[in-house]
């Protein structure tokens, strides 16, 4: 190295981008026609009007509730049954707001896209069918509002497929939303015949009278295609791939929003129309639930790719929420109605939360994306002088999905651990084995949690940039920072004042069953109902504010009064004395995870490869090292792998029967008649 | 809310501000003693801390407002912290404000402060402290949140006043087996969350080993002051948190005078010391473990803790 000590003066000599770039929107042309920026401008206001309208929707549903309309010329057999109780229209609200945010962020980042007019059009029509989900009042009709959301952020996600990444995603989704969409379509076909009825609200009360068998197959069926869409473990496998290679705004509204409407599902279906159930059902969920938030964090602890870290904390918070269902169902069950309620609460709050802080990191992520085509931790870093608003944007929501005091995350993941602690010894050994080891699981989630955001934000965003896209990254453009900035403002509101909640919540409270009691008090102090506790979010930030403040105002009295002490200089970084440090003696994410991945090494299975080579002279002297890291989905390569690799081995084995021989195939057909003959007589 | 909490609010800050240092320095000179040093006395901490805020603070170019910051959000978050850990009085007004998980998730987010500042230097050192550290405290989370479980089984709160005043009144209490497991397991945490052996030496400078010296190696002056001042006061909220959690004597209640105060402030310095002294002479007899050891300490203490809640829920006193 030459004398420069300090890589910020310096352009590194760090590797390059990836060829490729791995963003649509970088700009850099490739021979495609760029797209007109109208097109995309009237899809993100289609976006935001529509994901405006729906949450204008939800808010009346919310209210005074919507419905049924029933339009019997819209559908074959059935029709098509609008209604919309608080559940549904709290869930539309959350849609709704996410999606025009991403709407308006989309015209930002797609004014270099290269998207063609069936995929622009597929975004607004992926928000149209994610509010009309929760709109169904029937059971045919959320059937085919539920497969249509699938097929609209099908084309949303293949925005890009001409990268074989996304088509890889994309197959994996398709295949995966499919297997849930089939459980769930037998599922509530099963719910519906055993209860004779169509609409969700008639069979709310006939559900509690079908015989058991049923109302178990029906819990089954429906919670493994809810908890796919969701993303719970195992059934996750779809999420970190595809969640990552869709356009940043689609990657926003699937990680916010739709697995929002996976959760809908459970609390709709499974607590609300299916009612009470046997203690099992309780114990899946709780299980899924905590297997799922450790695997995510885990996953999202050691990823260095920063959407990919993102789409595995998405899982982390499914699962958590999930989890609280599960103790609302549980404690339900053992008559605790007050705690019940402070877990189901958690989960809503949770779900609203996690909504604003994940649309929020991955429209930061899709602005690093912007800036520098690069979506690698371990190229990234030094974004805080270059694109400071992206940098405050996405440390706002870091400190959501970490779970820390002064984050959006926070009040709901305490609400989740003081339902979890307050059972009485008295109430059963159930319950006594289940909540200690819950508690550690949200506590470990939580820790896991802080050190993926802390990698995230800390390697990404401060230090100095590791490569040279990173080194001449520029702020992304006002159409994209002005949403950010909005979702930044609610996750504040949400972090110091979760209270603005509280009236909708009372409502879907109310809703959810009688088996609840009354919510938790969420004013300018949290009161929990019947346990002596709270805690007053906005006023520890009041608290916080005021001692830096004092502290501020000590140091400014104490310098004026005696100025003996010289002013603050900056100068050359001191390194231990070192010499001049290049950007690649920094940490990257690859290292800083290292030991959580060595601790964790049962689990993850890491595939380490460290490859030494000596100089000729002397094998005492080392000529290079090669450190090669891969991390797999364990639960990929162990349960479907297996699985895919026997049903190509079928397949195989089937196609030898059809070798283009005339006879061959004539002589089945004969076979086929003799069989049917031989049957029907 | 009374003019007594207040009042002893105020003093409890004061108390933990002005005599954290004291509590290094005498920790510091109950290990020379015992390892036959004169040591440097015990209000060397105070000379290092004026010496240091009289300096010239140098700010590592390139660095940022992350940098800059970070030392007096790290001091503020702990005097925050020290007035709502019940140490004088139990009637602070922010005990209704921040319960347990609040503390330690203020304790959490010092740390992930002091993390972030350590990265944003770009130094190796740095980012060398700054994922031991991060690895350390994810796993330190779930013990000491199970502790914390443990803790509030008892008073069926996981507000700090409810739990001292419930010792309180039945100081036996806490010598059940599960208050034992949790006194055990929470002496892990604490060494952990304040960074003392056998999970990471304060006195050390050896870049194998050090942890919480890594990160803060690029501060300097007024800044590295603020730096060492809120890890002593980490240090004195948590031992005198211990202290009070499991003998609570002496401590103001609602109504307390000035001359409750007084008393307050006397028994929790004396239990703080006896507290600390005890800590000291403990580290006297062990080492520094690895930092791939620590996870099975840590894991030890979490089972403590689970230990100790199953304990209470099994072995719960009668009638309680």
């Amino acid at each position: 190295m030459t004398g420069v000590a300090h890589g910020d003066v310096a352009r590194p000599v760090g590797p390059a981008p990836p060829a490729d770039g791995d963003s649509p929107a970088t700009g850099a042309p490739d021979g495609r026609a760029e797209r007109a920026p109208g097109a995309v401008a009237i899809a993100g206001v289609t976006t935001t009007a529509l994901g405006a309208a729906g949450a204008a929707t939800g808010v009346v549903a919310v209210v005074r509730g919507i419905g049924p309309i029933h339009v019997g010329s819209l559908g074959p057999l059935a029709g098509v049954t609008l209604a919309a109780g608080a559940t549904g229209g709290a869930f539309m609200v959350v849609v709704g707001l996410v999606a025009a945010a991403a709407g308006v962020y989309g015209i930002g980042y797609g004014r270099h896209g290269r998207s063609s007019p069936l995929q622009l059009a597929a975004v607004p029509a992926f928000v149209a069918t994610m509010l009309l989900v929760p709109l169904a009042g029937s059971v045919s009709t959320f059937l085919a509002t539920w497969e249509l959301m699938a097929v609209a952020s099908l084309v949303a996600i293949l925005a890009d497929h001409d990268r074989p990444a996304v088509r890889d995603a994309a197959r994996w989704y398709a295949v995966m939303t499919h297997l849930g969409f089939a459980a769930v379509l037998v599922g509530l076909v099963v719910l519906a015949a055993s209860g004779r009825a169509d609409g969700l609200v008639a069979l709310t009360s006939r559900a509690a009278s079908a015989s058991s068998a049923s109302r178990d197959a029906v819990f089954v069926l429906t919670f493994v295609g809810f908890g796919a869409k969701a993303g719970l473990v195992p059934l996750h496998v779809w999420l970190p791939r595809a969640h990552p290679e869709a356009p940043s705004p689609v990657s926003a509204l699937m990680s916010a929003a739709m697995v929002a409407m996976g959760v809908y599902g459970i609390v709709r279906i499974d607590i609300e129309v299916l009612g009470p159930g046997p203690r099992w059902w309780a114990i899946v969920l709780v299980a899924t639930g905590a297997a799922s938030a450790l695997y995510g964090v885990l996953q999202s602890s050691v990823s260095t790719d920063l959407k990919r870290l993102l789409a595995y904390s998405t899982t982390e918070n499914m699962g958590l929420v999930t989890l609280a269902l599960g103790a609302a169902m549980l404690l339900a069950g053992y008559g605790e109605r007050s705690l019940a309620t402070i877990a189901l609460t958690a989960a809503l709050l949770h779900v609203v939360a996690h909504a604003a802080f994940k649309s929020l990191a991955f429209m930061a992520a899709g602005s690093v994306l912007f800036a520098t085509g690069l979506r690698d931790l371990d190229l990234l870093g030094g974004l805080a002088r270059r694109m400071p608003a992206t940098t405050g944007a996405f440390s706002v929501a870091a400190l959501g999905a970490a779970g820390l005091p002064l984050g959006a995350g926070f009040v709901s993941e305490w609400l989740l651990v003081q339902s979890l602690i307050h059972s009485r010894p008295s109430s059963g050994t159930l319950l006594a084995l289940v909540m200690p080891v819950a508690v550690g699981v949200v506590a470990l989630t939580t820790g896991l949690g802080v050190a993926a955001m802390t990698k995230a934000f800390g390697i990404g965003f401060l230090a100095r940039p590791r490569s040279t896209a990173a080194f001449d990254a520029r702020e992304s453009p006002a159409a994209m920072l002005a949403p950010m900035a909005v979702v930044a403002a609610a996750c504040t509101v949400l972090a110091v004042a979760p209270g603005v909640l509280a009236p909708g919540l009372r409502r879907v409270l109310l809703d959810t069953g009688s088996s609840f009691g009354a919510p938790p008090h969420l004013g300018l102090l949290l009161r929990l109902p019947g346990i002596a506790g709270s805690i007053s979010p906005g006023l520890i930030a009041v608290a916080v504010a005021v001692a830096a403040a004092a502290l501020a105002l000590v140091a400014a009295v104490a310098r004026a009064g005696r100025s003996r002490r010289p002013a603050d200089r900056r100068a050359a970084l001191w390194a231990g004395g070192g010499g001049p440090l290049t950007a690649r003696m920094q940490y990257t994410a690859t290292s800083f995870a290292e030991p959580l991945q060595r601790v964790f090494d049962d689990v993850l299975r890491p595939d380490v490869d460290v490859e030494v080579s000596h100089v000729e002279e002397s094998r005492y002297l080392v000529d290079r090292v090669r450190y090669r890291s891969r991390i797999v989905d364990v639960v990929e390569a162990r349960c479907y792998r297996p699985v895919l690799g026997a049903v190509a081995t079928w397949a195989s084995w089937v196609r030898r029967a059809h070798n283009g021989s005339v006879n061959r195939y004539l002589a089945f057909g004969a076979l086929a008649v003799i069989v049917v003959i031989a049957v029907a007589r | 809310m009374t003019g007594a909490g207040v009042a002893g609010a105020a003093v409890q800050v004061a108390a933990v501000g002005a005599g954290a240092p004291l509590l290094v320095g005498w920790m510091r000179q109950v290990r020379a003693l015992l390892e036959g040093r004169i040591g440097s006395g015990v209000l060397q901490p105070y000379r290092d801390l004026r010496k240091l805020a009289r300096k010239q603070s140098i700010v590592p170019e390139g660095s940022t407002v992350v940098f800059a910051t970070a030392p007096a959000f790290i001091a503020a978050t702990m005097l925050v912290v020290a007035a709502t850990v019940p140490t004088v009085t139990v009637a602070s007004p922010m005990d209704g404000v921040g319960d347990l998980f609040v503390v330690v998730g203020l304790l959490l987010i010092a740390t992930v402060a002091l993390i972030l500042a350590a990265l944003d230097t770009g130094t190796p050192f740095g980012g060398m402290g700054a994922s031991r550290e991060t690895t350390i405290a994810a796993l330190v989370e779930p013990a000491i949140l199970v502790a914390v479980f443990a803790l509030s089984i008892r008073a069926n709160s996981s507000n700090l006043a409810a739990i001292v005043t419930a010792t309180a009144h039945r100081p036996g209490d806490v010598l059940t087996p599960a208050g034992a497991l949790a006194f055990a397991a929470l002496v892990v945490v604490i060494a952990a969350e304040t960074g003392r052996l056998p999970i990471d030496n304060p006195a050390t400078h050896l870049e194998l080993t050090m942890v919480h010296e890594a990160m803060v190696l690029e501060y300097s002056g007024h800044r590295l002051a603020l730096v060492e001042w809120g890890a002593s006061m980490r240090l004195a909220v948590l031992v005198g948190l211990l202290a009070n959690l499991y003998l609570p004597i002496g401590i103001a209640g609602a109504h307390a005078g000035a001359a409750g105060l007084v008393v307050g402030v006397g028994a929790i310095a004396a239990k703080t010391a006896l507290l600390a002294g005890a800590l000291a002479a403990g580290e006297v007899f062990v080492a520094k473990v690895r930092m791939f050891r620590v996870p099975e300490l840590l894991a030890g203490s979490f089972l403590l803790g689970l230990l100790a809640v199953t304990a209470a829920y099994f072995i719960a006193p009668r009638g309680a």
